[in-house]
């Protein structure tokens, strides 16, 4: 399988993923620092971001520990955080392969990057590399990041000073772009952001974002107009 | 921070990440379902940007995050590099920042 990801592997899709890669590298970093910084072991900082692979759960995990909270309030934050990836497999799952050992591979690699490259290509088998190829890169350097930011710690600095924070959601919103042209599918996208951000200030984090599923109610009229044609 | 509180919030993300892919391939989805479940992907998707973008942690993320997306998304739309795109939307923001934006 491995070889025949090679071989419809796109250089555009290295090229693509190279970015995005160096994002999660510096975000890492960072991670790793402020972990230690809140007094977590570098081998339990290293074991988290192996073991859970989710940087958004990770932070917040870590920040509601260090700030005095309860482990279990902090793991069911992190958990609804992370409900989003259960939709997103839903979507894509198929590019997994259909072999029960690369999907139980596959999943751990199934995060918001690797899906929205995979639903950016035209075919299944190009999908298929590109969820690979960016699932795969990503672990390596959000690992190694991780890693040396937990070993040079505060070196780093907060890495929103270099506009980190703006790198994910404008890679996010380029690979959906094209996605984006279908006007059924914007209505859909436009009435689910419109949902999460309307509700963001009042839920628990993660749901928001889970709730802009309810935008496909903007894809249900075209159906009744077919059936009324 | 123990190494139980890592070992569930693992559990937990695996159990989550597992469950999509594994119900996908146990049932035969209809192409219409498949088309709906498509668009609702790209529907959290884009809810990821927004909310990233404007109330990332929950609260409203300065106008220097917000320009740096906006920069971001314009440079995308005029089919820029995507490698310029992510350089672009990072470095609008720390520009920015640097003059005291927030």
């Amino acid at each position: 399988m491995v070889r025949s990801i090679w071989r419809t592997l796109d250089p555009s899709v290295v090229r693509n993923v190279s970015p995005i890669a160096l994002t999660a590298f510096v975000t890492g970093a960072s991670f790793g620092a402020i972990a230690v910084a809140a007094h977590i072991p570098v081998w339990l900082v290293c074991a988290m971001s192996l073991l859970v692979f989710a940087g958004g759960s990770q932070f917040m995990v870590v920040g509601i520990v260090a700030a005095g909270g309860s482990p279990i309030a902090a793991v069911v934050a992190g958990l609804l955080l992370n409900a989003r990836h259960l939709p997103f497999g839903l979507a894509i799952g198929d590019v997994l392969g259909e072999k029960l050992a690369t999907r139980i591979i596959g999943s751990h690699i199934l995060i918001d990057e690797s899906v929205a490259f995979a639903m950016a290509q035209g075919d299944r088998k190009r999908a298929k590399a590109a969820f690979w190829t960016c699932g795969a890169a990503l672990f390596l350097t959000w690992n190694t990041g991780t890693l040396l930011g937990a070993l040079i710690g505060q070196v780093i600095g907060d890495p929103n000073r270099f506009g980190m924070d703006a790198a994910f959601p404008a890679a996010m919103l380029a690979l959906i772009l094209p996605a984006l042209k279908d006007r059924v599918t914007l209505r859909v996208a436009l009435l689910g952001a419109a949902i999460a951000v309307a509700t963001t200030p009042f839920l628990p984090a993660g749901i928001p974002v889970v709730l802009a599923a309810l935008g496909v109610v903007a894809a249900l009229p075209t159906r009744e107009k077919a059936v009324a044609a | 921070m123990t190494l139980a509180v890592v070992l569930v919030l693992a559990a937990g993300t695996y159990g989550i990440r597992f469950a999509g892919p594994q119900l996908r391939n146990r049932i035969t989805v209809p192409k219409r379902v498949q088309m709906l479940l498509s668009m609702a992907a790209t529907a959290l998707l884009l809810a990821l940007v927004a909310v990233n973008a404007f109330v990332p942690g929950g609260k409203f993320g300065g106008w220097a995050l917000i320009a740096g997306v906006a920069v971001g998304g314009v440079a995308a739309w005029r089919k820029v590099p995507f490698v310029l795109v992510v350089v672009l939307a990072a470095g609008t923001t720390a520009v920015l920042r640097l003059f005291g934006v927030m």
